[in-house]
């Protein structure tokens, strides 16, 4: 245990030496969380959206009809507004739509009509999109009705923010951008500092000692999570005090879970370390290999449903995607444990997954 | 079993796939000699030496190590030996005291240990002044002599040198041998490759190494006998010219 806080240290040693490095660590944070605090629009297509009509006329049919025409909705419907509320926690909604008893007949008699826009602002771009247009809609078929009757006639939409009532545009890319942050960090690290001992010849050096190969791994790898655990705090700090982000959930949840992304990066980065000869080999291949499909794939730039359905399926093997869901439940929803479990399996899945097959290959590499 | 003898190797074979890089080697090293491991590039020596020290599993034959055999008793040899690679291998981002403590705490030595063994050794080297430098800015002369001071930091009872003294000049070379020979004459046993002819003669015994098998075994002076020849050099010439395997 003493050589293992020996080996620590020395770990420790060579980050706080090197000043490129450090920039790097804890510069990269910093940068990200402020560059994409400009918010980022998004084309949207087919968002699922649930009708309650309660209504049942000439009057809602014939709106239903209008957006179901539309290629921005693909509806879906329900009857109950509990079932609503569970469709938002869940993801499968990004909006609903209410319209009241007797709507046909209030328009035809009061010249007014009153329909409900419930929205889930927790990706702020997408809602005030998605209620645009449905407004848009709806305009158009008080328009026709009006050129019908030759009577004035208004609808009033009563648009109901759920979960980021004010709109704030940054919540929504802070779980991408500690996703983000979190994979290069750990993943470019390890990857580096492994192959540098393999450049330099000290790889051998401890592989001939008597510390164990798996004890070399895992001291190699504390300090890199505790630096991104340490990262992930200004990031948070950065969120709530520069940002005005709230923080609704469970923040040991949130750890916890960054802390399993942080050991999943790790064996990426130990896998890495394997395949790659030089220090260079494997700073290009970490940065390309979590930059581009952690930005594209895991929704906080692009949102995954409108993308075509192999890309789909290939996000699904994107860890950042998965950690990005929970991440953005319990940090803007609010929500626990019981919301992102189904996520957090599949996450612990992949991560031991990769822990194994990183492990293996790198004793393997000796025989 | 000869007690004396601290490495016994028989019938060592290693194959990458067709590849056979080390073909049927078998020797004895005595307790405290310096043997000498000679051969071109790509003669097998270096992947012989990885085999010896756990490094790499053999696919055929025996060897024990400081009593250890290396197929079941892995960890019990890795504390007996100590271990320098041909690339110079400290690290050059921590001190030389800071080099010295890692190395030392990774064998499981105290604190105590480290810091009475640090001192005594720093002093020998001369390096008193230069303690709290990085390794990084001293000259390469010293960091092999560092590197290999760091190797029997934990009084192993074999030191194994691959290519110990590339890339330095033949003055150095001799220096970094007075070290050598201090280590062989307090018991340590020297298992050390190398393709330079001059440090050859330095070994008590050489093996001359080509295409994977053991040309030759015997002491330097024996060798230019053996072969009328005026100096190891041309031993290893009328061995190995013609060898197979080009040189990489």
């Amino acid at each position: 245990m003493k050589q293992f806080w020996g080996f620590i240290y020395k770990e420790f040693l060579h980050v706080f030496r090197d000043k490129k490095t450090l920039l790097l660590l804890f510069g990269l944070p910093i940068i990200q969380i402020l560059l994409f605090g400009f918010a980022l629009t998004n084309e949207i297509k087919n968002a699922k959206v649930a009708i309650i009509d309660n209504a049942r006329d000439i009057g809602s049919k014939q709106i239903i009809s209008k957006i179901e025409a539309s290629q921005q909705f693909s509806i879906t419907r329900f009857i109950s507004p509990k079932q609503i509320e569970l469709a938002f926690k869940t993801g499968k909604i990004k909006m609903a739509i209410v319209f009241p008893q007797d709507f046909y007949e209030d328009l035809m008699h009061e010249k007014s009509g009153k329909i409900q826009l419930i929205m889930d602002a927790s990706d702020p771009n997408t809602a005030t999109t998605l209620a645009n247009v449905a407004s848009g809609i709806i305009q158009s078929y008080t328009t026709t009705l009006q050129e019908n009757n030759q009577l004035p006639i208004n609808i009033n939409l009563d648009t109901r923010m759920l979960y980021n009532p004010s709109l704030q545009g940054s919540t929504n890319f802070v779980p991408g951008v500690m996703a983000l942050v979190l994979l290069l960090i750990c993943v470019l690290m390890t990857s580096v500092s492994i192959v540098r001992e393999k450049e330099n010849g000290t790889l051998e050096l401890l592989l001939v000692s008597p510390f164990n190969a798996v004890m070399i791994i895992l001291a190699k790898a504390i300090p890199y999570l505790i630096i991104s655990l340490f990262n992930l705090v200004i990031i948070l700090l950065l969120s709530v005090y520069v940002l005005d982000m709230e923080i609704k959930g469970n923040l040991i949840l949130l750890f916890t879970e960054s802390t399993l992304l942080i050991i999943t990066a790790l064996s990426l980065g130990l896998l890495i370390s394997n395949i790659a000869a030089t220090q260079q080999v494997a700073m290009v291949v970490s940065l390309m290999g979590m930059l581009l499909p952690t930005m594209l794939l895991t929704g906080f730039m692009f949102p995954i449903e409108n993308m075509p359905l192999p890309l789909q399926l290939i996000s699904n093997l994107v860890p950042s995607k998965w950690y990005y869901i929970i991440i953005k439940n319990i940090m803007i929803k609010g929500l626990g444990i019981e919301a992102v479990w189904r996520e957090t399996l599949i996450l612990f899945g992949m991560t031991l997954f990769l822990l194994a097959l990183s492990i293996k290959n790198f004793k393997t590499r000796l025989a | 079993m000869n007690q004396k003898s601290v490495i016994q190797v028989k019938n060592l074979t290693k194959r990458f796939g067709t590849f056979t890089a080390v073909d049927n080697i078998s020797f004895t090293v005595q307790k405290g000699e310096i043997f000498g491991f000679l051969g071109a590039n790509g003669a097998g020596k270096t992947t012989a030496m990885r085999m010896l020290c756990g490094l790499s599993k053999p696919t055929e034959g025996s060897a024990i190590i400081a009593g250890f055999d290396i197929y079941q008793e892995t960890e019990k040899i890795k504390r007996s030996i100590g271990y320098m690679s041909q690339k110079f291998s400290l690290y050059e981002d921590l001190s030389v005291n800071e080099n010295i403590h890692f190395f030392g705490g990774i064998y499981g030595l105290s604190k105590k240990e480290i810091r009475e063994r640090a001192s005594l050794l720093i002093d020998k080297l001369g390096l008193k002044s230069a303690s709290d430098k990085l390794v990084g800015s001293l000259p390469l002369g010293w960091k092999q002599k560092l590197a290999f001071s760091v190797a029997i930091f934990h009084n192993p009872k074999i030191v194994f040198l691959d290519e110990p003294t590339g890339g330095v000049d033949p003055i150095t070379r001799r220096q970094f041998w007075d070290l050598i020979y201090e280590a062989s004459d307090s018991g340590i046993t020297v298992f050390v490759t190398t393709h330079y002819m001059d440090e050859a003669t330095y070994c008590h015994r050489i093996t001359m190494m080509v295409d994977g098998v053991i040309k030759a075994l015997d002491t330097p002076s024996n060798l230019k006998e053996q072969y009328k020849a005026e100096s190891i050099d041309e031993v290893f010439f009328e061995l190995a010219r013609n060898a197979k395997r080009k040189a990489d």
